[in-house]
């Protein structure tokens, strides 16, 4: 009846998965016993869960990752206190566990913390940016998120329920098989990551065709502010490289479930096929999260120099180059299997080229500041801490593509350190920049400064102190995922990371109280303007929060900076522009079906994780007769008169009329 | 020169000054510590590796110490308060600055590149090393979770124990029983995978005698970190002294035993920081017979006779 799921699944003998497990249900069901008591359960069903609003979904993602985030660095104090302890010692975690919380952690950063921040972002800003109402499948939108939020709750349930992947968070055959791997562990490893990748998969779909076909009148290509290249590079990427990922994980769950022998190096299986197709999806998933990070930044530093992002052109250049490249290098992750010298020099080069577009970025991010007027709030902060740590971080991947270089290098600390120094800096520090950048526009109110900036300079020095003894271990050739080891040279190093630890811990605190401190402060943080940062795209000509329909009529754009060349015809003829006439708009429904489709997608992937075929089939059914009865449907748009459109603007109008009389009565 | 900012410069010479001893301290802790890993190679492999790690490290700081400066002095320089700075709003193209923006890193790839061209042929794992001393030839086969060393032309083995004599080229043959494992003696330089139904090729050389730390660097389940390994490196006598020793029974671990494919067998059973064993003789082939998978994999943890499952928690320290 319950397949191989029996109470033994729960961790009863083991005390810390035990307590965490408890902890974590009885904080959920605490948080939704509170919504339902409450009466807040009605507000957040018709505003957030069935919400096909792309701002709304782009927050909901964001918050998602967060809380990820948060669930990944407690990993993080695990295992570096585990290591700190097990100098010739078994430490506290046995392998058994310790093994699942690196895999965990890996894959929790990447899918469920790094990629729901990103695409929230990206969610939430492209079609403000390009002047349209949402995203071409708003509802498809919300199916995505809600897949996305099923992959994070089964790896969340592994914690309870049966066990994680021991095998790292690519789980590379033939340990991955079901003869070193026997456990649910990779089979809860690959029903997440499928569900969630299907969400990824049609979330790039569906950004990539707002890109390409909803752009406001008059913005061509070349006048899409710089985050909206980087989120079409991006999204490009993921239609491109997510489908290998779902048919390499289909591959291996194939030779668990029903004996085939795609990677088992037995009956003309091959276990190398593996990696090479997991790393074509992989290397390009790094700059699927990198890409738009950069766009961020661009953003960000272009803002608060008070000046255009220089070489627009040449950025777009270097950003479609990066998108090419990403898919020339994957071979760099196996140098050491012995592929020979042709191959490893043409990878190896190949790898290093990317290093230019790159580059490239970096300098024309400096001289953008270049004859600026530079404001060091939070969000600049970020920006300067990214550009100062990521070059250290490009330098030892440049280093690590020197094959020889690598030889002795891969797989050690160095090589962690590495790729942790550029996915912090280039994803989690972009994160936080966006987050700080954008939280006015989606709230109307700001972040606190003190505490972000308290943050930022906890974060940033626990993270050099993390990583900088990482890269020196890994030079005494210390290697990575160890449980136990027993060189006394590795020791002070390893100490030192862990202290570093709780630097970046206070730092994550700090985070939070920001969050808590300018919730509790808000009228004092209000901006009213809907521009707070003398803004130059579209996002913040609308107000903040935006309405629904994000614009009450869709902008003419007519150059580079279209919100800037506005407020620029605003000042030199001391007006603004006509009032327009006011039209009712149509928007889309709200609809429970991404919900509904993840209730049935857990479903199915628990059954499948613990083999309850019975359970299997009516998630299935259900999710498919969402779908049917979502097809069928009636009403699709609602409408919002035009005298409420009419009203909104000319509120937002009123804000942005007193603005320019400020700053003429500033100049006069 | 006002006091004011004399007082200035004294901070941030007592900056520097600081920043001086923590540069001299680290450096300081790095060479007490570099008498292990990678920066302390102790043959022709390693070294050259080593010297190709300097030379990338220089060319590369070259480039982003003048960027992260560069960086902060601009951010700094064009900082909203600075009254002397011009401010230039529009100022947003110059052809001039594209092109060295482009050239710079263009010109460091392609000097970058062709060094790591001409690394990946010269030090290719699989590629003999120039020497008039002929190869010892060692087959590796990483097993759940221990090393097996065969030595066909001496018709010996040992497991997590490997023996070399200096100054000679030795010439290492790599499959895994199992999952695949990496292959490294941090000190000699170039890891090699071990994968299943595959033979990889590794050439090292050790020019000094020591003891060095060989290790698995490719995670292969709850036994890795203990897939560990004494590399001793000794004089040629000392070597030849060892064989004889081993072949008439000795050495570490030793026992008479002949290792054939029925103790094969019981050695890809898991287990977990097995002691050094030497077997006086081997069957001739096994290796061949290990990648062509006629010898059955490793178990893995459901071995069908291995009674109860291996005691996989670590012997902290025993090694």
């Amino acid at each position: 009846m319950l397949g191989k799921l029996s109470l033994s699944a729960l961790p009863l003998d083991q005390p810390i998965p035990l307590i965490a497990g408890a902890a974590v249900v009885v904080v959920l069901l605490g948080v939704i016993g509170w919504i339902v008591f409450a009466g807040h359960l009605p507000y957040l069903w018709k505003e957030w869960i069935t919400s096909v609003d792309h701002k709304r979904i782009g927050v909901m993602y964001v918050v998602l990752g967060l809380v990820m985030l948060i669930r990944g660095f407690s990993d993080v104090v695990l295992m570096r206190s585990q290591q700190a302890v097990a100098y010739k010692s078994p430490g506290f975690l046995p392998p058994e566990h310790y093994d699942q919380i690196f895999t965990a952690h890996g894959t929790i950063m990447i899918f469920f913390g790094a990629m729901p921040f990103i695409i929230g972002l990206m969610n939430f800003v492209v079609p403000l940016q390009l002047g349209v109402r949402d995203v071409a499948f708003p509802t498809l939108n919300s199916v995505s998120f809600w897949l996305t939020a099923t992959g994070a709750l089964l790896v969340n349930m592994s914690l309870v329920i049966g066990e994680f992947a021991r095998t790292g968070w690519w789980p590379s055959p033939p340990l991955s098989e079901v003869t070193y791997s026997p456990g649910v562990g990779v089979d809860y490893y690959l029903w997440a990551i499928q569900i969630a990748g299907i969400g990824t998969l049609m979330s790039g779909i569906n950004l990539t065709t707002t890109i390409l076909k909803m752009r406001a009148p008059g913005m061509s290509y070349l006048r899409m502010p710089m985050f909206c290249w980087t989120a079409l590079a991006s999204n490009l990427l993921i239609v491109a490289a997510f489908p290998i990922l779902t048919a390499t994980l289909a591959m291996l769950t194939l030779d668990r479930y029903l004996g085939f022998h795609f990677f088992t190096d037995e009956r003309g299986g091959n276990s190398m096929m593996f990696m090479n197709l997991f790393w074509a999806w992989g290397h390009p998933e790094v700059y699927i999260l990198a890409l738009p990070g950069y766009g961020v930044f661009s953003e960000v530093i272009s803002t608060f120099s008070s000046k255009p992002l220089f070489a627009y052109r040449s950025m777009v250049a270097a950003t479609m180059a990066i998108l090419v490249l990403s898919f020339m290098v994957w071979l760099h992750h196996f140098f050491t299997m012995g592929p020979g010298g042709d191959v490893n020099g043409i990878f190896g080069v190949t790898s290093m080229i990317i290093a230019v577009p790159t580059g490239v970025k970096v300098f024309d991010w400096m001289f953008t500041m270049y004859g600026g007027r530079v404001r060091f709030t939070t969000p600049m902060l970020w920006s300067l801490g990214f550009v100062v740590t990521f070059v250290v971080g490009g330098a030892t991947g440049v280093l690590l593509a020197v094959p020889p270089a690598d030889f002795v290098l891969h797989n050690s600390l160095f090589l962690v350190a590495h790729f942790h120094n550029v996915m912090v800096s280039a994803v989690i520090f972009a994160g936080f920049a966006g987050y700080g950048y954008w939280f006015p526009k989606a709230f109307g109110f700001k972040l606190h400064e003190g505490w972000g900036k308290a943050a930022f300079w906890f974060s940033v020095t626990g993270f050099v102190a993390v990583f900088a003894p990482l890269y020196v271990v890994g030079l005494l050739g210390m290697t990575r995922r160890m449980q136990h080891y027993d060189v006394p040279e590795w020791r002070p190093w390893v100490l030192a990371a862990s202290a570093g630890v709780i630097v970046m811990a206070i730092g994550v605190v700090c985070q939070i109280v920001q969050l808590v401190v300018s919730i509790r402060r808000r009228e004092e943080l209000r901006d009213v303007t809907g521009d707070p940062w003398d803004g130059r795209s579209l996002e913040w000509a609308t107000a903040s929060p935006p309405p629904a329909f994000n614009f009450a009529v869709l902008p003419e754009v007519h150059g580079e900076e279209a919100y800037w060349g506005v407020k620029q015809a605003a000042r030199d003829q001391r007006r603004l522009r006509e009032e327009p006439s006011y039209e009712a708009v149509e928007m889309p429904l709200n609809s429970a079906t991404g919900v509904i489709c993840a209730f049935f997608a857990t479903l199915v992937g628990f059954a499948m994780i613990w083999h309850i075929w019975w359970m299997a089939g009516l998630g299935l059914l259900g999710a498919f007769a969402t779908f049917v009865i979502f097809a069928w449907r009636d009403r699709v748009e609602y409408e919002i008169p035009a005298e409420t459109v009419a009203r909104f603007d000319r509120a937002n109008r009123a804000t942005r009329a007193e603005a320019l009389a400020s700053l003429r009565r500033r100049a006069a | 020169m006002d006091p004011g900012r004399h007082g200035r410069r004294g901070r941030i010479g007592r900056g520097w000054r600081i920043l001086g001893r923590v540069a001299a301290v680290s450096a300081a802790g790095l060479a007490l510590s570099g008498c292990t890993g990678i920066l302390a190679p102790r043959g022709p492999v390693g070294g050259a590796e080593r010297t190709i790690l300097f030379d990338s490290i220089a060319i590369m700081l070259a480039i982003i110490v003048p960027t992260m400066i560069g960086t902060l002095a601009f951010a700094w320089w064009y900082r909203e308060s600075n009254t002397k700075a011009t401010y230039r709003p529009d100022w947003a193209y110059s052809g001039r600055i594209e092109l060295v923006v482009w050239s710079v890193p263009l010109l460091t790839i392609i000097f970058l590149g062709g060094i790591a061209w001409v690394g990946s042929h010269d030090l290719d794992p699989a590629k003999p090393l120039a020497s008039d001393k002929k190869p010892v030839v060692v087959q590796v086969v990483s097993l759940d979770w221990k090393w097996l060393f065969i030595y066909p032309e001496q018709h010996i083995a040992t497991v997590n124990q490997l023996v070399i004599p200096v100054g000679t080229p030795v010439d290492f043959s790599l499959t895994s029983s199992s999952v695949w494992n990496s292959f490294f003696i941090t000190q000699l330089g170039s890891m090699i995978y071990t994968m299943k139904g595959m033979t990889s090729r590794l050439n090292l050389q050790a020019d000094h005698e020591g003891t060095y730390h060989g290790l698995s660097t490719h995670f292969s389940g709850d036994g890795f970190p203990d897939m560990q390994f004494e590399t001793r490196a000794v004089s040629p006598d000392a070597f030849q002294a060892w064989v004889a020793e081993a072949q008439g029974g000795g050495g570490q671990g030793g026992g008479g035993q002949t290792l054939d494919d029925r103790l094969y067998r019981d050695l890809t059973k898991q287990s977990v920081a097995d002691a050094p064993k030497t077997y006086h003789a081997v069957a001739d082939g096994l290796f061949e017979r290990v990648v062509s998978g006629k010898l059955p994999p490793g178990p893995g943890p459901n071995a069908p006779t291995g009674g109860t499952p291996p005691d996989v928690t670590p012997k902290g320290g025993t090694m």
